[in-house]
């Protein structure tokens, strides 16, 4: 007997009662998943159960995905910052936004150019602009509702500073000083915040991706315990290249599963580190996996924030809809900057290439000139702007660099919840070591000496 | 990772009040920078290089090259893409000389089939280079950091590790698979570019685990880890990379895999360790040497699983104290397994307790690393502890 017409048998001759818990709504999935496999005589189509809804064909043809269109990338806004569709309804955003939104993109513009050269001269030790996605982050942020959980990568300063990150919550982390949340254990960059429900940043790629999946089948469990409370949706941050860790499709494949409320938000800016898109992946882009999940995929252009922000606001409508459901957005950028501060990009790419992209398009001026076009910006207001902006964070950065660093009894505390014999008998060691070594160690720079290695 | 030169233009003010990312104490005897110019641990000369007797009289008759670490990798990968066909080498970002320079060119002179970047996926990588040695090649892929070649766990332990136990008979196996990563600290890469997860790899029997400490090192180790016919986790202090210059011999050598070498030798106490954290020794060794008048014997356990017991228990068995020091964290480190098969093979002979200095039992912390990682003077006082105990 074959094992498709065993297993067939077995579940036909299941007991027909509602599963433990499951209550009428589980038998009935029970149920249809016992039919699925049944085939009526004639039928046009075969019900394997892992293809329900598969036709009979007597061609044998294989998909050619090369055949296929790309996926449409929206936009509303061309490169001039002019409305492409003059039919669509008008944009629903007060001019107030639109100028935060600009604001708040300036602003991560220009302490990306102040942190690059100050880790050029040695005052921290790494640091990741976000020059060219600034749009991605602003736009898709200001979508979403504050207490909406996010988990980011490390390119969405955008995206913090929209949700009400200050400039010096920025500078004390990226100073690692004693007011930095996250007790100066993180390199530069790996923000975190409990206020804005934005998970502290991991280095490793992806990994966040099936957290925010579990993420929000916790929120989805718990609005549902909690009527009353508004509902939530989680929204996860990540590159193409990241896509490619095992830990994206298991991401995507359990949250489809398990109907999950959360928005997949892939910033494409075609390199990871040296590699282009072409090495990364042959697909259509990120957007393509999507579909194979079967979960519901748009493309957007990720230096036309409107676009960003609206197809945000409706993927996190379709992500709350029903049971709750995974939507996947695949914004499209240029990674313009270099990847990091520890990276040389005209190593392995045109500079003439980056020029022409600079040139092209980018988020910042295409805001501005639909601000322009609309009378609410000009020349005098930029300049205004970006040396008032310029000034908070400078006077943001003198602030946190001339702070102490945290306690270094940091170093030992929440590996556990409580402390274990081990590490206080360690932080006991280290401290009557230096205590013996006074002139090996600088201690002085950190909160309180070496007290805080009393336990 | 190569230098930039510096745009200062958005900066009105330059270094004043500010801090520096790593500091020494000014009145530091001990824990000052290591020395590369004068390290003894480097050869600084074309004789002291050749005059090493592991080397074949072939390259005992060469010339030598003044090298770094990712320079003297590139040569030995260099040397096995040339001499045979099987090698490939491939990972993220290795087509255009990787983020740490070590495949430099390789691309260019042995084609995009044989040297090539991989999509973005550790576990991918790993899986994909078992593939292709169990056909046959002679895969060395490259994990970006150590950091980050937790995803590939499976394809290690589960797959790497037992693939000719499993196999049994029918003699199939993945030999000729080297797996290269970065590793260890570098005074500010905190949580996720520091990590020195060799004792993770060490509790598989199936794995050989190997980290050099020199340039010298790394290309006679590397060359024999491409030769070897079982699956190689080979480590490369990231910190040495570009610090650690020396002369290398231009021709091809190997150098044995299990083999833990003697630096220095010596009678009062023995100092076992592997990668960067010899250097710290090498420093401490010479202040207590001047300080307590003794000699310390300096081992270098080079592949740290399967590991040479026997040199180790025949130095501590002539000194009858040991101190083991290696960066990762104290708990279910090697040193502790260093450490119980020297109580085990030398207890009669010990004169103190055998000491471990290590990274405490923590994560490593950005702005908590130089205390964190063991530092010349933790080395100096383990010696002078162990010496007056």
């Amino acid at each position: 007997m074959s094992l498709v017409r065993e297993t067939r048998n077995l579940l036909l001759q299941a007991p027909l009662k509602p599963r433990a818990g499951l209550g009428w709504k589980g038998f009935a999935q029970c149920q249809i998943r016992r039919s699925s496999v049944s085939q009526r005589p004639g039928s046009d189509h075969v019900h394997f159960p892992g293809a329900v809804d598969s036709k009979f064909t007597t061609k044998l043809e294989f998909e050619k995905p090369s055949q296929k269109p790309a996926m449409p990338t929206y936009r509303i806004l061309d490169q001039n910052g002019v409305i492409v569709d003059k039919s669509r309804p008008p944009l629903d955003v007060s001019d107030e936004e639109v100028l935060k939104w600009y604001n708040d993109m300036l602003t991560v513009s220009i302490m990306d150019l102040i942190m690059f050269d100050a880790q050029r001269q040695g005052r921290l030790s790494f640091y990741i602009v976000s020059a060219g996605e600034e749009g991605i982050a602003v736009g898709s942020s200001a979508a979403l509702h504050p207490s909406d959980v996010i988990f980011a990568q490390y390119r969405e300063t955008g995206v913090f500073k929209e949700r009400g990150f200050t400039l010096d919550d920025f500078m004390n982390q990226l100073f690692a000083n004693k007011k930095d949340v996250g007790h100066g254990r993180n390199m530069p960059v790996h923000y975190g915040s409990r206020k804005l429900n934005i998970h502290t940043i991991s280095s490793p790629l992806a990994t966040q991706i099936p957290q925010a999946s579990g993420a929000a089948y916790a929120v989805k469990l718990q609005d549902l315990q909690n009527p009353d409370s508004p509902r939530r949706v989680v929204a996860c941050y990540f590159g193409e290249g990241a896509a490619s860790e095992g830990d994206f499709h298991a991401a995507l494949n359990i949250a489809a599963t398990r109907s999950c409320p959360v928005v997949f938000i892939c910033r494409n800016n075609g390199y990871a580190i040296s590699t282009p898109t072409l090495e990364q992946y042959r697909g259509d882009g990120i957007a393509s996996r999507g579909v194979g999940y079967g979960i519901e995929t748009v493309r957007v252009d990720g230096n036309d924030i409107f676009a960003v922000r609206e197809a945000t606001r409706e993927a996190r409508r379709l992500a709350l809809e029903g049971g709750g459901k995974p939507v996947l957005l695949e914004a499209m950028s240029y990674r313009v900057s270099h990847h990091s501060t520890s990276d040389d990009s005209f190593a392995y790419r045109a500079k003439v290439e980056v020029e022409d992209w600079k040139r092209r398009d980018n988020p910042i001026t295409r805001l501005r000139k639909w601000l322009e076009g609309k009378g609410l910006w000009d020349d005098e207001k930029e300049k205004d702007a970006r040396s008032r902006v310029r000034k908070e964070v400078l006077a943001a950065f003198v602030r946190a660099e001339k702070e102490k660093r945290p306690p270094l009894g940091m170093m030992f505390e929440d590996v556990y919840e409580d402390m274990t014999a081990e590490a206080r008998e360690q932080a006991r060691l280290l401290r009557e070591h230096i205590e013996r070594y006074p002139d090996e160690y600088d201690v002085e720079e950190f909160e309180g000496g070496i007290r805080s290695l009393e336990k | 990772m190569r230098p930039i030169l510096p745009r200062l233009r958005t900066l009105p003010f330059q270094q004043a009040g500010g801090r520096r990312s790593s500091t020494f104490p000014p009145n530091a005897r001990l824990n000052r920078p290591t020395d590369f110019s004068s390290t003894p641990l480097l050869c600084h000369t074309s004789q002291t290089a050749l005059a090493n007797p592991e080397l074949p009289a072939s390259a005992r008759q060469s010339k030598t090259i003044r090298s770094n670490l990712f320079q003297s990798v590139n040569s030995a990968l260099r040397h096995a893409l040339s001499t045979d066909e099987r090698v490939l080498v491939f990972g993220e970002d290795v087509a255009f000389g990787g983020v740490f320079r070590c495949s430099m060119n390789l691309a260019t002179d042995f084609g995009s089939e044989r040297v090539f970047n991989t999509p973005l996926s550790e576990q991918g990588i790993v899986g994909f280079a078992i593939g292709c040695a169990a056909e046959g090649m002679r895969p060395v892929a490259e994990i970006q950091f150590a950091d980050y070649v937790y995803p590939a766990f499976d394809q290690f332990v589960n797959e790497a590790a037992k693939f000719r136990y499993r196999s049994g008979g029918t003699g199939m196996n993945c030999g000729g698979l080297v797996v290269r990563m970065p590793c260890g600290g570098v005074g500010h890469g905190a949580l996720y570019h520091s990590q020195s997860p060799e004792s993770l790899f060490t509790h598989v029997p199936g794995l050989k685990v190997v980290m050099p400490r020199c340039p010298i090192q790394a290309k006679g180790l590397l060359i024999s880890a491409i030769e070897c016919n079982d699956p190689v986790v080979f480590m490369e202090p990231k910190v040495l990379y570009r610090a650690a210059v020396e002369q290398v011999p231009a021709e091809p050598y190997a150098f044995p895999l299990s083999k833990a070498e003697i630096v220095k030798p010596g009678s009062d106490l023995s100092i076992i360790s592997y990668g960067a954290p010899l250097y710290t020794c090498s420093a401490a060794i010479a202040a207590a040497e001047n300080d307590l008048d003794i000699k310390v014997e300096l081992i270098d356990m080079r592949t740290i699983y399967p590991w040479d017991r026997n040199t180790i228990l025949e130095s501590v068995r002539k000194t009858g104290r040991a101190i083991v020091v290696h960066e990762s964290m104290f708990n279910a480190g090697v040193a502790s397994e260093v450490a119980a098969s020297i109580q085990e093979g030398a207890l009669l002979r010990l004169e103190a307790p055998v000491k471990r200095i290590t990274g405490w039992s923590t994560h490593t912390g950005l702005v908590y690393e130089r205390f964190n990682i063991p530092d010349v003077a933790r080395i100096y006082d383990a010696i002078k502890n162990t010496i007056e105990y």
